[in-house]
């Protein structure tokens, strides 16, 4: 199980929670679960995020692998100038 | 509104085209001459991106009316490389003194004419003469060093 | 590290090539946007609101459409509706709709046979406004009682009961940061305000386009990335993204502000309303800085907890920042993770609204909520440094972020040169210089995360053995060179061998714009592996004319070699040998690589600046200025340097000089140079430059992205040099000649 840390303004929609785990091999499957397991944070996840797995920020990337086991942060989608 | 016809000549060249009275002169080398290399960045007069001499005068091309260079001489970065390039262009290469390149002909324009004038000019001289001259890529540095050396390599070979 | 091995065999990265573009920028045949002319063309205006708030109540075009000459008008009626979220968003400010909601928002535009006539004809259409309330100013737009401008912009985030203004709220942080403050021996908090400003490129946006009443279209336009503007402009006309053909320009400067679209369909649907005739839009100054987008402006309090030794405790910030009249335009999302990055602070708590107002839509801009962040933590780093006499530098070794540190905003770093900058900061003869009167000295450091992205690059290996690169980020800086340099040094040929182009929409998969500081490193890292890829297909023409095993086939040097003398012995086959027989040997040799490139390395970075202050005048002047920064690998270090003086600069205007001054009319006041006053040559002192490599493992040649963090310090850098110089401490930029004035005749 992947641990996805929420940021404080979505805890709200995980009944509070600060971490999540979620059974997931890619970021695509863990947005999923996430969301299944949370409907609530459909929003925030439509309106596109990033992800930080175990120190490595995934600006955009369903496919990119997650690990049993992994840290995972919720980061908003990032811009650059 | 009728036109005015204008005889001029550019970077040696005769040319002669019709002016509406309210075309700058920079409205007529871009459009009327096919002479894009000198630039729009503010139409005011305040960036000098559309820097070229008249007469042997540095002015933006922008601030001038079309009809007024009848029968003058301008010069544009067009007319700059000879059979080889100036120094001051082959420099802004070396020290890579440009980034996105927009700003480069109208400093370069505006730089022969301060070495025209002063063959050895000093840093602070060098920046208050292109102080008209808006550059947001470099912050300067590299464009100072690159006057300095063609200055230096003009006065060698002079 | 063990890449600095394999850095001290490189043969041309590191080295300072001429830039391949260069001959083309310095003679004037580069050609940037407005420079494209086609048979036909017609000339377009725009006809842009003179109210920051109004209703549109009529659009009478007829007195236009009766000049000779001109051959279209369109309005927002023109466009096809039913368009939601951002792509909405994108057409409402392409044209305004029921309302204008910032001064200069676009409300028609014409096409005539000329630019003078098209003028003229944009005078003559008449606009009916409702005058409506307004607000410009972040605080004043949350305030009870503010107009609310447009309903329902809130999002999922935004909790119940918030001002009707506020489109976005964000939270997060880490550990108890009461516990953190009430350990500490000073905890100090302070409130900060930076103003908007622009990017400030010299080039207006400027584009030719044309569009048959099939749909079809082409355009040419200078941008920061043309699949983005086809993407968008597809969007907003409702046709499809395959028949609209974007060719990108030389461009003159993006900063991130030519990442989107503002005005680049009104020339397709203008041409598509007068039969197919292209026709050219290129903006005014003035237009530019009205109605494309600058960036946000902000209002930050900050507190921060501090031991008498200088460890810091605890640290929160709750940030209000407004990016226009358009909801999700304001950096919240990158400003409030950069905040505290550059440490490593054991309880933190960040909180921030978005809120909109009567201002254009904002845009990227180079780091884009970085410096605002920069200057509130920074500054009140630094504050409360001179208040417990510590060295600035000192104080940020000792909290500042290292290899595996956890981050402000969670994750855990990976290899970042932070402390390696502050450690040469330090050992720098600058800082050691003596201050005379009136002189005062500010340090700061800055962060950007960097990023990767969507890249797709083909390598084709010419006949003489030559390589030519085909890439879909626009070259704004040098990138051409610096992906030359490395495609020459991975196939083993020269330089100059190496033709780097950058190529239309339909000649290359997706590529995401030049921004993010990725272009080096995103392009060039798909370059690498397109030229990997063209090795791996001449090893094995090779190994075929040799029969021999491809796998038994190395490459060096810019030819193919058998690995060992277990493979036979054959002399090398050069890449001009395997190019000039390639037809017979099994057809053309590319390489492709396509990817959304992970693997970026966050960027750090230390600024040092002397400044001296007239006290009489209250005017600045930058005695002399450091930029310390992590490059990973300079692969053409002249072009970073370039990056880190020209991110300075743009710093030191924010500081110093810049801001949109809105009046209580809702107007733009100062929508020309001379009035939006960027550094000019006789402003600024060289500036130095220390690179600090510290290779990115996340890349082929170990590159950071160096294009944005570069602005970052600056603004508490240059704030905190004027409060050494002065005692006086400015929160709110710029700090301009009046107001550092008035705030020493406050002192007394």
């Amino acid at each position: 199980m992947a641990k996805v840390h929420l940021w404080a303004s979505l805890r709200r929609f995980a009944e509070g929670q600060e971490v999540v785990e979620v059974e997931a091999a890619t970021v695509g499957q863990l947005l999923d679960a996430l969301e299944r397991a949370h409907p609530g944070l459909g929003p925030a996840i439509k309106a596109g995020l990033s992800v930080a797995v175990d120190g490595e920020v995934i600006a955009n990337n369903r496919a990119a692998p997650v690990a049993p086991g992994s840290e995972v942060f919720l980061l908003q989608r990032l811009k650059g100038g | 509104m009728s036109k005015i016809h204008v005889t001029t000549t550019v970077n040696g060249d005769p040319v002669e085209f019709l002016a509406d009275p309210r075309e700058t002169l920079l409205d007529a080398l871009r459009n009327h001459l096919d002479l894009t290399g000198t630039k729009e960045g503010c139409g005011t007069g305040d960036c000098g991106a559309c820097s070229v001499t008249v007469d042997g005068t540095l002015v933006c091309s922008c601030l001038m009316l079309a009809a007024e260079a009848n029968g003058k001489r301008v010069e544009t970065i067009e007319g700059m490389a000879g059979e080889e390039l100036h120094p001051l262009q082959r420099k802004f290469i070396e020290h890579a003194a440009l980034q996105c390149g927009f700003c480069t002909p109208g400093i370069l324009v505006a730089a022969k004419a301060l070495l025209e004038r002063n063959a050895n000019p000093t840093d602070t001289e060098i920046r208050y003469w292109l102080a008209g001259n808006l550059c947001r890529c470099t912050g300067y540095d590299k464009i100072i060093r690159a006057v300095q050396d063609a200055a230096a390599e003009m006065r060698g070979a002079a | 590290m063990a890449r600095d091995d394999v850095k001290t065999g490189y043969k041309l990265i590191g080295t300072r090539p001429n830039r391949p573009d260069g001959l083309d920028k310095v003679t004037g045949r580069a050609r940037y946007g407005a420079d494209f002319a086609l048979p036909g063309m017609l000339h377009a205006a725009v006809v842009r609101s003179p109210h920051a708030h109004a209703r549109i109540v009529k659009i009478d075009a007829s007195k236009a459409l009766a000049l000779d000459g001109v051959k279209a008008v369109v309005t927002r009626a023109d466009l096809p509706t039913g368009l939601t979220g951002e792509d909405l968003n994108l057409q409402d400010n392409t044209l305004a709709g029921e309302k204008a909601l910032y001064d200069g928002h676009a409300v028609a535009a014409v096409a005539a046979t000329s630019q003078l006539l098209a003028q003229d004809a944009a005078r003559l259409i008449e606009v009916t406004y409702e005058v409506l309330p307004h607000v410009t100013d972040v605080d004043a737009a949350m305030a009870p009682g503010a107009p609310v401008i447009r309903e329902g912009v809130a999002d999922y985030s935004v909790p119940e009961g918030m001002n009707g203004n506020v489109a976005r709220h964000m939270e997060f942080g880490h550990g108890d940061v009461e516990a953190g403050f009430a350990a500490a021996d000073i905890v100090r908090e302070q409130t900060y305000k930076t103003e908007a400003t622009h990017q400030g490129y010299i080039e207006p946006h400027a584009c030719v386009a044309q569009m048959g009443e099939d749909g079809r279209g082409e355009m040419w336009v200078c941008t920061q990335g043309h699949w983005y503007i086809r993407r968008m402009c597809a969007s907003v006309l409702g046709i499809e993204a395959a028949n609209l053909r974007v060719t990108p320009s030389e461009i003159g400067g993006g900063f991130g502000g030519k990442t989107t679209i503002f005005m680049e369909p009104l020339p397709l649907a203008l041409s598509k309303k007068a039969g197919g005739r292209p026709v050219k839009l290129v903006m005014s100054r003035s237009e530019v800085l009205r109605a494309t987008g600058p960036t946000a402006s902000a209002s930050m309090d900050v507190k921060i907890g501090m031991k008498k030794d200088g460890t810091i405790t605890a640290g929160q910030v709750f940030f209000r920042m407004q990016g226009g009249a358009f909801p999700g335009m304001s950096p919240i999302g990158e400003a409030l993770p950069c905040a505290f990055a550059c440490y490593d602070i054991p309880a933190l708590k960040h909180e921030a609204v978005e809120v909109i107002a009567n201002r254009p839509k904002a845009a990227a801009y180079r780091a884009p909520g970085s410096p605002m962040a920069a200057f509130a933590v920074e500054s009140l780093v630094d504050e409360m440094c001179r208040e417990l006499k510590l060295d600035p530098i000192a104080v940020r070794l000792k909290n500042g972020a290292r290899n595996g540190s956890k981050s402000s905003y969670g994750p855990v770093y990976n290899v970042i040169g932070l402390a390696e900058t502050l450690e040469a900061a330090k050992a720098h003869p600058n800082y050691a210089i003596p201050l005379g009167k009136n002189q005062g000295r500010g340090v700061a450091s800055g962060f950007w995360f960097n990023h990767g992205g969507e890249t797709s690059v083909s390598l084709a290996v010419g006949e003489d053995g030559t390589a030519t690169v085909m890439i879909g980020t626009p070259d704004i800086g040098g990138s051409r060179a610096s992906i030359g340099l490395m495609v020459a040094e991975t196939l083993g040929i020269p330089y100059e061998d190496v033709r780097v182009n950058v190529v239309e929409t339909g000649a290359l998969g997706v590529n995401e714009p030049t921004h993010g500081s990725r272009a080096t490193f995103a392009s060039g890292k798909a370059a690498v592996e397109a030229a990997r890829a063209a090795i791996k297909e001449m090893c094995k023409r090779a190994a075929a004319e040799w029969e021999i095993d491809a796998e038994a086939v190395e490459w060096k040097d810019g030819a193919a070699h058998p690995a060992g003398p277990n493979a036979g012995k054959f002399p090398p086959m050069t890449i001009g040998e395997i190019g000039s027989k390639m037809g017979g040997s099994g057809g053309p040799i590319s390489g492709h690589h396509e990817v959304t490139a992970e693997g970026v390395g966050a960027s750090f970075g230390t600024h040092v600046v002397d400044v001296e202050v007239d006290p009489e005048t209250g005017r600045t002047t930058v005695l002399r200025y450091l930029v310390v920064q992590d490059a990973g690998t300079a692969i053409h270090p002249a072009y970073v340097e370039g990056q880190y003086q020209g991110g300075a600069a743009q710093g030191i205007g924010w500081a110093l000089n810049e801001e949109y001054v809105y009046g209580t009319d809702g107007r733009l006041q100062n929508p020309i140079f001379l009035d939006y006053r960027i550094p000019v040559a006789s402003d600024l002192p060289m500036i130095d430059t220390v690179i600090v490599e510290v290779p990115n493992p996340g890349h082929p040649y170990g590159v950071r992205g160096v294009g944005e963090t570069g602005i970052t310090p600056p603004l508490p850098a240059v704030a905190s040099a004027i409060a050494g110089a002065t005692g006086v401490r400015i929160r709110s930029l710029p700090c301009s000649p009046p107001k550092v004035l008035a705030a020493i005749k406050a002192k007394g």
